[in-house]
């Protein structure tokens, strides 16, 4: 494969590459906030869709990945001294390690019922942490705020996490163009478009799924540790807020899902229009409403998304689009 | 110990009869049309704000606004499916699901801008009922009447009238109802708008006794979907009986156990029901 | 958009630079205080008292020409705040935005031990003091920051009083309830309780708690067994009023129901009667006896207005009572405003050397930090009074101060023993 000449393949990753290293000259702390909530949109957005848009299973559940690997990776981190790095990948791997024996068991039911039972997982992740001891329990964990002095100040080991952030989005955007171009990723869109037909095509539709969901949570998992100790502390209600995992979901559809370039676009221009809604004193307490009809919009109207239209309409651009 | 478990129950299973009725409304929709209406939770909560408003503003009997909220309701519902569910009903999961989702943001955002976030209560009381070691609130016990009224008033719907029965052969097979000329899109409209009649109702007999704000009908979306599982989606009937047994559970389990491992085991269950009978425990298949 | 904002700072900067230099700036320096309130969600009722005790005190402060320092400089406050919706991921937005674009000096927390403890971070990261009000948590001040200083009373000192009160009200009582709210503040309120009745002799014969949120209580009523001699616990305001409905709805029996929170608030009357007989800790009540006098004779220096003078002008501006939230939120910008005044600074590290060292009365009581780096910030100074709702002659509810002894105004009443 000649993944890597193909120009679709080097500008997201270029784009991402150029904004970390923008916001690293600047070297501002609120530029550096802003774009630290954004990119871990995009990330979780990208993430989600490696699941959702190349195999078409809707899950609600994206943020318990986020919530549990970060929580474990946090749980490293402030009672076991753990070094940020390690404990952000000991997140991840267990998000990943989750997701394999949850995809074993879930990755039966399909479509609406999938949906649903991803819900469910939520609920109970969250219930059941929160009555977790090891964890903290209801009040959760928090960090004390000498670890910070370890990477050199508070300061520092803010701007340590957002590089940390920014190479993970780099390496979503990687693999999740890795997959849509190889083999594998082929046969996950044939189970999108029907999976019993693909089924008989020989692709080996439940173990495809679960390597997918497999890798589509162990990012989360590695965002939610960095996540959480920008903030210090982690509490059940800040790890599993079903609304994050909607929103990754409205963002994969406004860029346009089974896209790289898509949910990146997606997540930018969510962010950008509830910043927006947010602050104009019109919309401001109609933010969420104006969120919605866009999504409605979108759905009802331009279902390939923003990025699926553009490359629908102009065919020529498509190699630069993927 | 005896005493505890018995009023646990009772109270237990009167919540259950209208979480039963809520799921009631999210499994018809299901059932006539196979879409999981995500909108379920602000309409339930814009059922609490419509018994509010007119019993505050209104000064009309909480019972008595609740027949308006639901005439409300329908209308409400009919407005969903002609602005968001139709066009999308022959698309994926992927489409209904987030369409649903969209008409629950603008709702709680719509919400959120009129009523904020704040608690709000309706001072509404009818004394309770002593009976041996149980007491119980006297609204509680009308809302489980109430909602026993409006499933009956469902099924009585349902199985003897017209309308009643055309929904019921659209949700047998589309195609042969349409082609026995019956209009599947009226017939799905009002499949939907009773759905969200009967969230719009639990909401309002919810009202009379917890405080609420606009986000409090998530929880009881989150338990109707699990109560429709147990009950078999898709089944209305098997959705009020769903309702009782996790009302049941909710009564039983504290008795055993901290209170706060009640979602752990209720959501546990609902996936263990997806994995093993995804048709329900009831379910016929 | 972020070239816009690039040349805003720049000219905002240059601007200052100018004021800086000219030589009328020499002699007023003004002073941006920071804060989010609750004005909407779950704790917009005690969010908002505070923030109307807060603003209060900037007008007042203002309205006499702002603080004087010793060198002649004269500094204005100007508070610049935003709604954070009882959120706590706003809440951290929020104080970023406040630091960095709104250049806040200093800070004042958010309602609330959760929220507070989010802004904790965000100010401690940026080297800026955080004057914690409505953050009773006592966890927050064991995280190592050395620039968050507390108002209230910790909770670990909530509910104590209320199992001394117990033990005088009646010797025989033996066995307690605890029902709390699952959040930072209320469990580490019932933690240090439960300690402590157990170390008293008492029988806990209940401990769970609710998510927060919760409306439904019965599960966890039915859960007390009878003959329960006190229940305690509840959260925040919302919830434990609903706790004591649905307490008195159920026909709960015992001689003590003491709540978190909510029963010092005015509006937990409008409960009727499943509010008469509901005792509440209260940082503050304006029946309260601290006077210039009383901190002379011992040793130590009032500052500020008298309690009178705080109740009267505070009714006059918020057209309300003052509960203890109004109060914590007006001593808040109060202990800022004599930290500048004594250090003679407007910089965070020699205003914190003297918040370390302070140990006043004001209107609100006694305030003293701990400056240990274990517990940083928490304090020591201030005590806690009780209040129980009774009914007077005319069967009107009101508030009386049961306990401690030395403050109280009336006699405690049994809750509901039939």
């Amino acid at each position: 494969m000649r993944t890597w000449k193909l120009p679709g393949f080097w500008i997201p990753l270029a784009l991402v590459f150029a904004w970390g290293l923008i916001i690293l000259i600047m070297g501002q702390d609120t530029a550096r906030e802003t774009a630290f909530t954004l990119m871990m949109f995009v990330a979780m957005a990208s993430s989600l869709n490696i699941l959702l848009g190349y195999t078409g299973y809707v899950s609600f559940g994206h943020i318990v990945f986020f919530g549990l690997g970060g929580y474990f990776g946090f749980f490293l981190l402030s009672q076991h001294d753990w070094n940020l790095f390690l404990a952000a990948i000991a997140g991840g791997a267990l998000s990943a390690v989750l997701a394999g024996l949850l995809g074993m068991a879930v990755l039966r039911l399909r479509g609406a019922y999938f949906a649903l039972a991803t819900i469910g997982i939520n609920e109970a992740a969250r219930a059941f942490v929160s009555n977790f001891e090891p964890f903290g329990g209801a009040t959760g964990l928090f960090v004390n705020f000498a670890a910070y002095e370890r990477y050199g100040g508070a300061g520092k080991a803010l701007w340590l996490t957002f590089i940390l952030l920014w190479v993970a989005t780099l390496a979503v955007v990687l693999v999740s163009f890795l997959v849509k171009h190889s083999r594998f990723g082929l046969g996950l869109m044939a189970i999108r478009e029907d999976e019993d037909a693909a089924m008989v095509m020989g692709v080996k539709a439940p173990r495809a799924k679960t390597i997918t969901f497999t890798i589509s949570a162990f990012f989360p998992g590695v965002i939610g540790t960095l996540y959480f100790f920008k903030n210090g502390n982690v509490e059940p209600g800040d790890a599993f807020q079903l609304h994050m995992s909607i929103e990754s979901l409205v963002m994969v559809m406004l860029g346009g899902q089974g896209l790289v370039l898509g949910p990146m676009v997606g997540a930018v221009t969510y962010q950008g229009l509830r910043g927006y809604l947010l602050t104009s004193p019109i919309f401001k307490d109609l933010h969420l409403a104006v969120a919605g009809v866009f999504l409605l919009l979108i759905i009802l109207f331009v279902p390939a998304g923003a990025v699926g239209w553009v490359r629908g309409r102009f065919p020529r651009v498509r190699r630069f689009l993927e | 110990m005896l005493g505890q478990l018995l009023s646990s129950l009772t109270d237990g299973l009167l919540l259950g009869f209208v979480y039963g009725l809520a799921a009631v409304g999210l499994s018809l929709i299901w059932g006539v049309m196979t879409v999981i209406n995500l909108a379920h939770g602000p309409v339930i909560a814009l059922g609490m704000f419509g018994t509010y408003l007119l019993f505050l503003k209104g000064g009309c009997n909480p019972y008595l606004a609740l027949l308006a909220v639901a005439g409300m309701g329908l209308v409400f519902g009919f407005l969903i499916y002609g602005v968001a569910v139709h066009r999308v009903l022959n698309a994926p999961h992927l489409s209904t699901l987030l369409a649903t989702f969209a008409v629950n943001m603008i709702l709680i955002g719509v919400g959120t801008a009129v009523f904020t976030t704040s608690p709000h209560n309706i001072d509404f009381s009818l004394g309770s009922l002593e009976v041996g070691p149980i007491t119980v609130p006297a609204t509680r016990l009308v809302a489980a009447l109430g909602a026993i009224l409006f499933t009956a008033a469902l099924y009585l719907f349902l199985y003897f009238t017209r309308p009643g029965k055309a929904i019921r052969a659209v949700a047998n097979n589309r195609k042969a109802a349409e082609l026995m000329g019956i209009p599947s899109a009226w017939i799905l409209a009002l499949s939907f708008g009773l759905g969200t009649m009967l969230a719009a109702v639990a909401g309002g007999l919810i009202s009379t006794f917890f405080p609420f704000t606009i986000l409090s009908g998530g929880p009881y979306e989150l338990k109707s979907f699990v109560i429709c599982v147990l009950g078999g989606l898709g089944n209305p009937l098997g959705a009020l009986i769903g309702g009782l047994l996790l009302g049941g559970l909710e009564g039983l389990i504290p008795t055993f156990m901290p209170v706060s491992w009640v979602p752990v085991v209720e959501f546990g269950l609902f996936i263990l029901v997806l994995l093993f009978k995804p048709s329900g425990l009831l379910g016929a298949k | 958009m972020k070239s816009k904002g690039v040349c805003l700072v720049a000219g905002l900067a240059i601007l200052g630079l100018i004021l800086g230099l000219s030589p009328l700036g020499a002699a007023e320096k003004k002073v941006v205080i920071g804060f989010t309130a609750s004005q909407t969600g779950k704790l917009n009722v005690e969010g908002m008292r505070q923030v109307n005790g807060l603003n209060l005190w900037v007008d007042q402060v203002n309205a006499k020409g702002g603080a004087k320092l010793p060198d002649g400089t004269v500094v204005k406050f100007e508070a610049k705040f935003y709604d954070d919706e009882s959120k706590k991921e706003r809440v951290q937005e929020l104080y970023t935005r406040l630091i960095n674009q709104d250049k806040a000096d200093f800070l004042i927390s958010p309602y609330s031990s959760g929220l507070a403890d989010a802004a904790a971070v965000i100010s401690q990261q940026n080297n800026r003091i955080l004057i914690t009000a409505g953050a009773a948590s006592d966890s927050t001040y064991k995280k190592g920051f050395s620039l968050v200083f507390q108002t209230y009373t910790p909770a670990s000192r909530y509910l104590t009083g209320a199992i001394d009160l117990l033990a005088k009200m009646d010797p025989q009582a033996k066995k307690v309830a605890i029902i709390n709210e699952k959040d930072k503040f209320s469990t580490d309120v019932v933690n240090a309780l439960k300690a402590y009745a157990t170390d008293k002799g008492y029988q806990v014969v209940l401990f769970e708690g609710y998510e927060p949120g919760a409306t439904d209580f019965a599960p966890f009523i039915n859960k007390i067994p009878a003959g329960v001699d006190a229940v305690m616990g509840g959260g925040h305001f919302a919830d434990t009023s609903t706790f004591a409905k649905q307490l008195f709805e159920k026909g709960m029996k015992a001689k003590m129901v003491a709540l978190l929170v909510a029963p010092p608030e005015d509006k937990f009357a409008e409960l009727g009667e499943a509010a008469n007989g509901v005792i509440g800790p209260s940082q503050w009540e304006p029946q309260a006896k601290y006077s210039p006098e009383a901190a002379k004779a011992e040793g130590k220096e009032w500052y500020g207005p008298t309690v009178k003078e705080f109740t009267e002008t505070y009714r006059a501006k918020a057209k309300e009572e003052p509960t203890y939230h109004s109060a914590g939120g007006y001593v808040a910008g109060l202990l800022l405003q004599k930290a500048i005044e004594q250090s003679g600074a407007t910089d965070t590290a020699k205003v914190k050397e003297v918040l370390d060292a302070l140990d006043i009365y004001t209107f609100y009581g006694r305030v003293k930090f701990d400056a240990t780096p274990k517990n940083h910030g928490l304090q020591l100074g201030h005590d806690m009074i009780y209040i129980q709702w009774q009914k007077d002659a005319q069967g009107k509810l009101f508030k009386q101060v049961v306990w401690p002894e030395a403050s109280k105004t009336g006699e405690v009443a049994p809750y509901r023993t039939k």
